[in-house]
């Protein structure tokens, strides 16, 4: 059976023009803490519940992006948003005051390199002068959604990852100055089989691969042309599923990977197991560490690659799997 | 893919670190342990107050529960938790745990629909298989005393 290539997207207009960053304290407290627009350390900002402070977490990275370009909610073209809540809560209620048009998206983890391709596309297209990307995890509120009450003493297997309680928005406009985004691949849904609900990494391991491979053929390219290709939150046994599956092929991919999800906490101090994941995770590293990196030159080009976990807790409960997928976004210096 | 989901699933497992038992086993004994070192030491206080041994029992199990409750209202029960893993889980103070935390964590959607309803999510299932579980073993023991 011929199985299906996909396109790559080629870019010549798409610039990301600013972006900004929140995170909590746990994050905060990572070996990227002081890059970050915005800590907000207890965690909730104020609000009353964690739903509600997720909300806020998108919210003040939008703004600090709006901010940074001069932008008012009335110059705003368009909105990408999602969230790893039940009904992209955290999108819906945190940006509903900016009255911008708004498209909510959802691909788990991997929703900011989603909005981040989609609003490069709707900018390169000509349809919007700009659109925003954003996206937000936070630990407190996918504990209680997806697995246990925070006070509740089951312990976390090695395997599994601490989600970020971060926010992450970029802001794409026609080319003015770097970052810019060159090129971006759309991930399809892998199956891999894994149906640990502690194992993120290896439901996603596969997908990444996936995406990886096709956006470097489509390309020409190989992953020593790149800085750096960084992925969203594999964490370390995606990581190393990751390398493996290259290794297969011939390909030494650990000498030029970053992933946000190792990168985010330092785990020989925090107590993150795996590595940290959520939508949050790569959305801050990416918006408060790596393009600040790509925009000064410091990076010439990048494959950011996130990847999500597919995962319903219904459908796992009914003996189904967790499917992967990862979307890849190249950005470049110049 | 340049791999099946078979080899795929080994793989995963290759990779994916086990919990270290020589590390876990140990404290789960320690703390569980001394846990039920201070159910003892209730149990003879009670006693040596001038309970029953049934009164004293109950009042050793009510203590544990009342402790247990305080310490996850002070965060501290699902941190001593990490370390201790069954250790805080077997003992009666998990099961007070399992309820307290999800009333604490649920209260934000309201006394009914949140606190009430979600209290026994991970509670419920050990009551209604240890409650069915008791009832079956009461009509055994009954058949048994007819014969």
């Amino acid at each position: 059976m011929a199985i299906c290539e996909g396109k790559t997207f080629r870019y010549s207009n798409a610039s990301i023009i600013s972006y900004g960053s929140v995170v909590g304290k746990v994050e905060s407290d990572g070996p990227f803490g002081d890059e970050f627009d915005e800590i907000i350390s207890d965690n909730k900002g104020g609000a009353d519940t964690w739903e509600q402070a997720e909300a806020l977490f998108q919210q003040k990275a939008l703004k600090h992006a709006m901010e940074k370009a001069g932008l008012v909610p009335e110059k705003m073209d368009l909105i990408f948003a999602g969230d790893l809540l039940n009904q992209c809560t955290g999108s819906s209620y945190g940006l509903k005051d900016f009255y911008v048009p708004f498209l909510g998206i959802y691909g788990a983890c991997s929703t900011f390199a989603e909005g981040l391709l989609l609003a490069g596309a709707m900018v390169n297209a000509g349809y919007v002068d700009n659109a925003a990307a954003v996206s937000s995890s936070h630990f407190s509120s996918a504990e209680r959604q997806f697995r246990f009450p925070l006070n509740y003493g089951g312990v976390r297997t090695p395997t599994a990852q601490w989600t970020a309680t971060a926010s992450g928005a970029a802001i794409v406009a026609a080319n003015q100055k770097p970052p810019f985004i060159k090129a971006a691949t759309v991930g399809k849904i892998q199956d891999m089989g894994i149906s640990d609900l502690n194992n993120m990494g290896a439901a996603m391991a596969g997908a990444a691969y996936d995406t990886i491979s096709r956006h470097l053929k489509h390309m020409g390219s190989h992953p020593e042309d790149y800085d750096a290709i960084i992925t969203g939150d594999l964490g370390e046994v995606g990581s190393n599923m990751l390398y493996e599956l290259f290794r297969r092929d011939g390909v030494a991919l650990e000498q030029h990977h970053k992933d946000c999800g190792l990168l985010i906490y330092d785990r020989e101090k925090q107590d993150v197991h795996a590595g940290g994941s959520g939508c949050g995770c790569s959305a801050s590293m990416m918006c408060g560490h790596f393009l600040k990196h790509v925009e000064n030159g410091d990076l010439k080009r990048i494959l950011y690659v996130a990847t999500g976990a597919l995962m319903s807790p219904t459908m796992v409960q009914q003996g189904g799997n967790i499917p992967g997928i990862a979307h890849a976004v190249e950005i470049v210096n110049r | 893919m340049n791999i099946s989901n078979q080899e795929y699933g080994e793989l995963a497992k290759r990779v994916s670190p086990p919990s270290s038992m020589a590390k876990t086993i140990p404290m789960a004994f320690l703390i569980g342990g001394a846990i039920c070192t201070l159910g003892e030491a209730l149990l003879n206080m009670y006693t040596a107050l001038g309970f029953s041994q049934d009164d004293a029992g109950a009042l050793t199990s009510m203590s544990l529960i009342f402790l247990s409750a305080l310490f996850t209202g002070f965060k501290l029960y699902d941190r001593i938790a990490q370390v201790a893993g069954a250790g805080t889980l077997v003992p009666i103070t998990g099961f007070a745990n399992s309820i307290v935390s999800p009333a604490l964590e649920f209260k934000s959607e309201g006394y009914v629909l949140g606190l009430g309803a979600k209290m026994f999510v991970i509670a419920g299932p050990v009551l209604v298989y240890g409650i069915s579980a008791s009832i079956v073993y009461g009509i055994i023991y009954y058949i048994q005393t007819l014969l």
